[in-house]
């Protein structure tokens, strides 16, 4: 399983979690994990999703993010799960 | 599952606190493109490392990306080309700046000498054209090892070298005497050190092999933050649990590049790296545990609990470590190093201190333009010394500069940064360097 977290950040609007699961499930990318809060409007998600599904390069599922990132104008950032892993876990 | 809270720290570690990759540093061996007629080798030279670095680059940005860890530097380290140049060097010296452009690296180091026991003819002919290459090149750094704990000190080559950074200065004058910055002198040279300028592929080392250096000495002052006047168990405690998290790091870039490129992992090397930039310098880490400013009585040993506490975190955290390992401390690449000098806290003198216990030795420290060549030859002999007698790895790479005296400022620009000009001891040592010979290989029982 190649896992990747996806955080978005900006300002909160209507339809952000919708509009990125929904860009997600057009890829087969599956939703392992989500948190979400908002703080003083500034809304916050990280997903840990699996990558398997997409059969794209990593590459090319970052680029197919993009009008997402242009149509919500957040950021929207996407990373490998085993830095984290191999910086927390033993 | 990873917490939200590891998460949010390594974001915080790359994003705020300067935590990346230093550099991914290919070593190559040269050793089957030596040939007696100098532009046949050259040839050979430029075409192996286009063939075996051409995936370098790219594969460092495409980890980069998929990792969200900025990898700052890609390199390439060759075989000592003083063991390949049966003729003039200079052929090979400008095939490998061209093949360091071609490839995209930022630096390629190895144009280098091993001669802490003598020089070859070849070794000769190499040190005589290091001013002019590096004057003349962009991309190339050189190394020269003069002593080796078995073999002692090579006072000749300690002599020649202080004369060829002096002469190396002159013909980089109207950069600051930028060519020196690409000169480093050592003792003890390892092998597979992945850091510029003393970067080369030794021969122990296979026929390529992917080296890792990491950085992050502002993690390493951030933890710290947390731990303020506790004793120094905790402090100790504290850098060994940042160093292990950082080195993972590095493993896991190490071992994704050597799978992506087919080429065999080398070494992790467990430094502390610093930058100009503020929030990067090892420098700061020293002032966090509690002096005003590096160089204040304590440093020393502030200096020696850092660079053990590194490596016995990172220890753990990489299947193969090497390099230099350790905290490095170049006066111009670290902010709070420059303070200090500037200041004057700091003296060349403190600095050698410190030398007997960091990862490395002086490093990029700009000194008065009309030192005597006698004098960096002194320099050199005291450093090469702490090597030997300690069984580790010095060096020197100090830049004097052109027309310039102590306090003055010189400008490197980029990772190379700036620095003010620091005073050395003036009085002479002529007669004392010009002796030559051999300072014998010292005794390795009853140690005190």
């Amino acid at each position: 399983m190649t896992k990747a977290l996806i955080s978005v950040s900006g300002l909160d609007a209507t339809g952000i979690i919708a509009r990125v699961a929904t860009k997600l499930s057009e890829l087969q990318i599956n939703i392992l994990d989500i948190t979400q809060t908002i703080l003083g409007g500034y809304f916050t998600m990280m997903m840990v999703v699996d990558l398997d599904g997409a059969h794209m390069s990593f590459e090319e599922i970052d680029n197919e993010l993009q009008p997402v990132r242009d149509e919500l104008k957040m950021s929207i950032h996407m990373q490998r799960m085993d830095i984290f892993d191999a910086m927390h876990r033993i | 599952m990873i917490e939200t809270g590891e998460i949010l720290q390594t974001l915080r570690m790359i994003q705020e606190e300067n935590f990346d990759i230093r550099t991914i540093t290919l070593g190559i061996n040269l050793l089957d493109c030596s040939d007696r007629d100098a532009d046949a080798c050259a040839a050979r030279v430029y075409e192996k490392i286009c063939r075996v670095g051409e995936k370098l680059v790219p594969t460092g940005e495409a980890i980069e990306r998929e990792f969200g860890i900025p990898i700052v530097n890609k390199r390439i380290s060759v075989t000592p080309v003083s063991l390949i140049c049966q003729a003039d060097p200079r052929p090979i010296a400008r095939a490998l700046d061209k093949a360091a452009a071609e490839t995209g690296v930022n630096f390629l180091g190895g144009y280098s000498a091993l001669m802490h026991k003598g020089a070859t003819a070849a070794d000769e002919r190499l040190l005589a054209s290091i001013p002019e290459v590096l004057a003349e090149t962009k991309l190339i750094c050189s190394s020269v090892n003069v002593a080796s704990t078995r073999s002692g000190i090579n006072m000749n080559a300690v002599k020649e070298m202080g004369e060829i950074i002096k002469k190396t200065a002159e013909l980089t004058a109207d950069a600051d005497g930028l060519g020196c910055a690409k000169l480093v002198v050592f003792a003890n040279a390892v092998e597979d050190n992945p850091f510029m300028a003393g970067a080369f592929c030794g021969t122990g080392e296979p026929e390529c092999a992917i080296n890792v250096g990491v950085s992050g000495p502002g993690v390493v002052k951030v933890a710290l933050e947390q731990v303020k006047g506790q004793p120094f168990d905790i402090v100790a405690e504290t850098v060994k649990r940042t160093a292990f998290k950082i080195t993972r790091v590095g493993q896991l870039v190490a071992r994704e590049a050597s799978q992506r490129m087919n080429i065999p992992f080398g070494i992790v090397d467990l430094s502390l790296a610093p930058t100009p930039a503020r929030g990067d310098s090892v420098a700061h880490i020293l002032t966090e545990m509690g002096l005003e400013m590096a160089g204040a009585p304590g440093t020393t040993a502030a200096l020696a609990l850092l660079n053990d506490a590194v490596k016995k975190g990172g220890v753990m955290a990489s299947n193969h470590v090497g390099g230099l390992s350790g905290a490095f401390i170049p006066v111009s690449e670290d902010i709070g190093m420059i303070e200090a000098a500037a200041a004057g806290a700091l003296s060349l003198e403190k600095l050698e201190a410190m030398t007997c216990v960091c990862s490395v030795g002086l490093d990029m420290i700009a000194i008065p333009g009309d030192t005597s060549a006698a004098t960096i030859s002194g320099i050199i002999a005291d450093e090469a010394a702490i090597g030997v007698i300690n069984n580790k790895t010095t060096a020197v790479r100090v830049i004097p500069a052109v027309g310039k005296k102590a306090g003055d400022r010189v400008e490197f620009g980029g990772l190379l940064g700036f620095a003010p000009v620091m005073p050395v001891n003036s009085f002479g040592n002529e007669a004392f360097i010009a002796r030559g010979g051999r300072i014998p290989a010292p005794l390795h029982s009853m140690r005190n």
